[in-house]
């Protein structure tokens, strides 16, 4: 078992190893169409974890990080990062947070280190302190070299890293990264997960969400699994893999839809089938290992007009799907 | 646990570093700057108190007895101090709002998010009064018959500018907060323009009594309130509205446009 480092809070002096902690948390929108997209979020954030925050788009992951980053305002509920209520001391907690949002709020106005040098500057350091810490994080995000350049003539990736850079400027004690790699290419995606990682070393809390199941698996120590606002499932990757979808996902699309209710009854009695689902445009069967599998599958859906297969190894993907009936991308 | 208590040391040090950076932007911009706020004044002396004077029959004002330069210089100043206001708010204001979101850093600052607000509002005040005050040597030189500013009631000219640029400032929030980027373009033709032609600039607002309703229309329009304080700072030859009238007027708009503006803002950065 891991043990947790403990963190002081700010002015409180209390010593703290859970840094956000997120309570019976909702938001509903009201309007037109009332739109409740957090439905009574529970969580808690240790000291010194990458946690991911996987669902569709719409699950609610945004409107949960905006609402601990105080850009929004609960309905109900608490969110408390390193015991700063942040709804009744919105200024005091954003000098824990850090934020890097999911589109590129770089102030165009400034250079790439005055982005850097004036945030620092907003935060309290003295002209000394702001230009030994932009320097610094300009070397460490190997950015020394674009330093004069203005936001808009830098890369997706290139911004991602400088609003990275910015967002722990001033120390945060957790970093909170929406749909960090939306719009990045895989070369910068795999650049920012290093990055990101780096960030654990130097003992920054990082909750990020994410839509990318590889993301989520390959980053995060514990993932939760939100959709429609709610929290399915809470774990390490591995742990959710083990409990909820160690089976391998095989997607038989078919041609013939009227028969396929008697396709799926006579699968499920199999050998290593652990249970099969009508989909929309066929059947999804759930098992431990697609080898030996496949040739009776095929075999026994052929009459029904099979067009396809689709195998999804064990992921968080697997598990999103046998938690929800439907998969990421739906 | 909840034991937190707002460090006002930050506070002030947030504040200062949110002035830095506009000051930063600024000074990249000092051209742009000098021509945005100069050249109106520029060109309405040089039209109407040098160029017509010098046509028979010219000035539109000739009658009046006064010169129509002495009548302009408090106008003036009171547009460059509106103009700097709304251009240096509500103008930037759009597009930090608008796609970029470029506001999200200042917003997320250690402080309340009004202070982000009232930071702009400051800020814009200080180019609303070297703004106004650019007039002046304008006013000296380029008229036919030069206009020297009475600088006698020097506290009163301080205190009108002061009120007159953080109204301007909090003017430009209140349209920056409320006009969406798309239609910020807009504003200059629906909101300024107008404004302006009824701001009693180019009049003093007496001379309008033989247009009654005109006259009490006006009243609704804040820079009248600034062109009359600022002509009975600067031009008491000319007849103004009693600043037991003007003073108060300025700060219960500043007040009422403070509110309404900070409301705007708050509602764009948070939901």
């Amino acid at each position: 078992m891991r043990t947790w480092p403990h963190f002081q809070g700010v002015r409180t002096g209390v010593w703290y190893t859970v840094i956000v902690e997120i309570e019976a948390l909702t938001k509903v929108y009201e309007g037109k169409q009332r739109v409740k997209a957090v439905d009574g979020i529970d969580l808690s954030v240790q000291a010194g974890e990458i946690f991911g925050l996987l669902g569709p788009n719409g699950a609610g992951k945004t409107t949960t990080i905006s609402i601990a980053t105080t850009r929004t305002l609960p309905t109900s509920g608490t969110v408390r990062i390193a015991g700063v209520d942040v709804v009744r001391h919105p200024a005091e907690a954003r000098r824990l947070i850090g934020v890097v949002p999911q589109y590129n709020t770089l102030d165009r106005s400034l250079t790439i280190y005055e982005n850097i040098y004036y945030h620092c500057r907003y935060f309290g350091f003295s002209h000394g302190q702001a230009r030994e810490r932009s320097d610094e994080l300009l070397t460490q995000f190997l950015l020394a070299e674009r330093r004069k350049a203005y936001p808009s003539q830098l890369s997706g990736g290139l911004a991602q890293r400088v609003q990275i850079a910015r967002a722990i400027a001033h120390r945060p004690t957790v970093l909170f990264l929406d749909e960090p790699s939306a719009g990045l290419d895989p070369q910068s995606r795999l650049a920012m997960w290093t990055a990101v990682q780096q960030l654990r070393k130097e003992g920054i809390t990082v909750v990020l969400t994410t839509h990318y199941m590889e993301e989520a698996d390959s980053l995060s120590d514990r993932v939760a699994i939100v959709d429609h606002g709610r929290m399915l499932a809470l774990g390490s990757p591995q742990k959710l893999k083990e409990t909820f979808g160690a089976q391998t996902v095989i997607h038989l699309a078919l041609r013939q839809m009227d028969q396929v209710e008697a396709l799926a009854a006579g699968l499920r009695g199999q050998a290593g089938i652990q249970n099969v689902e009508v989909v929309s445009d066929g059947v999804r069967v759930f098992s431990t290992s697609s080898e030996g599998l496949l040739q009776e599958l095929v075999h026994a859906a052929a009459p029904h007009g099979l067009r396809d297969i689709a195998i999804a190894e064990p992921s968080l993907e697997t598990v999103f799907i046998q938690l929800t009936g439907r998969d990421l991308r739906e | 646990m909840n034991n937190v208590t707002p460090d006002r040391m930050l506070l002030l040090k947030t504040f200062l570093g949110l002035m830095q950076r506009d000051l930063r932007v600024l000074s990249r911009e000092i051209g742009p700057f000098l021509l945005r706020v100069g050249m109106q004044p520029l060109l309405f002396l040089f039209v109407f108190t040098f160029v017509m004077p010098h046509m028979a029959g010219g000035s539109p004002m000739a009658t009046t007895g006064v010169g129509f330069g002495s009548i302009l210089l408090p106008g003036l100043m009171a547009v460059a101090i509106m103009f700097s206001g709304i251009s240096a708010v509500a103008l930037p204001l759009s597009t930090e709002f608008g796609i970029t979101r470029e506001i999200d850093d200042r917003v997320m600052c250690p402080a309340p998010v009004a202070v982000v607000a009232i930071e702009k509002i400051v800020f814009s005040s200080l180019q609303s009064m070297l703004a106004a005050l650019a007039v002046i040597p304008m006013a000296m030189f380029i008229p036919a018959t030069p206009v020297y500013p009475d600088l006698h009631r020097w506290w009163l000219l301080a205190i009108v500018m002061i009120l007159s640029s953080l109204l301007a400032g909090a003017m430009g929030l209140a349209i920056g907060s409320i006009v969406s980027p798309k239609h910020i373009g807009l504003v200059f033709s629906i909101i300024v323009v107008p404004i302006t032609f009824l701001g009693c600039v180019y009049y003093p607002w007496a001379y309008l009594d033989k247009i009654r309703w005109l006259q009490v229309a006006v009243l609704f329009n804040p820079i009248v309130y600034i062109s009359e304080g600022l002509r009975s700072a600067v031009t008491p030859q000319v007849h103004s509205m009693p600043v037991w009238i003007v003073l108060p007027a300025l700060v219960g708009f500043l007040y009422f446009l403070v509110r309404f503006g900070l409301r705007g803002f708050l509602r764009r950065v948070i939901s």
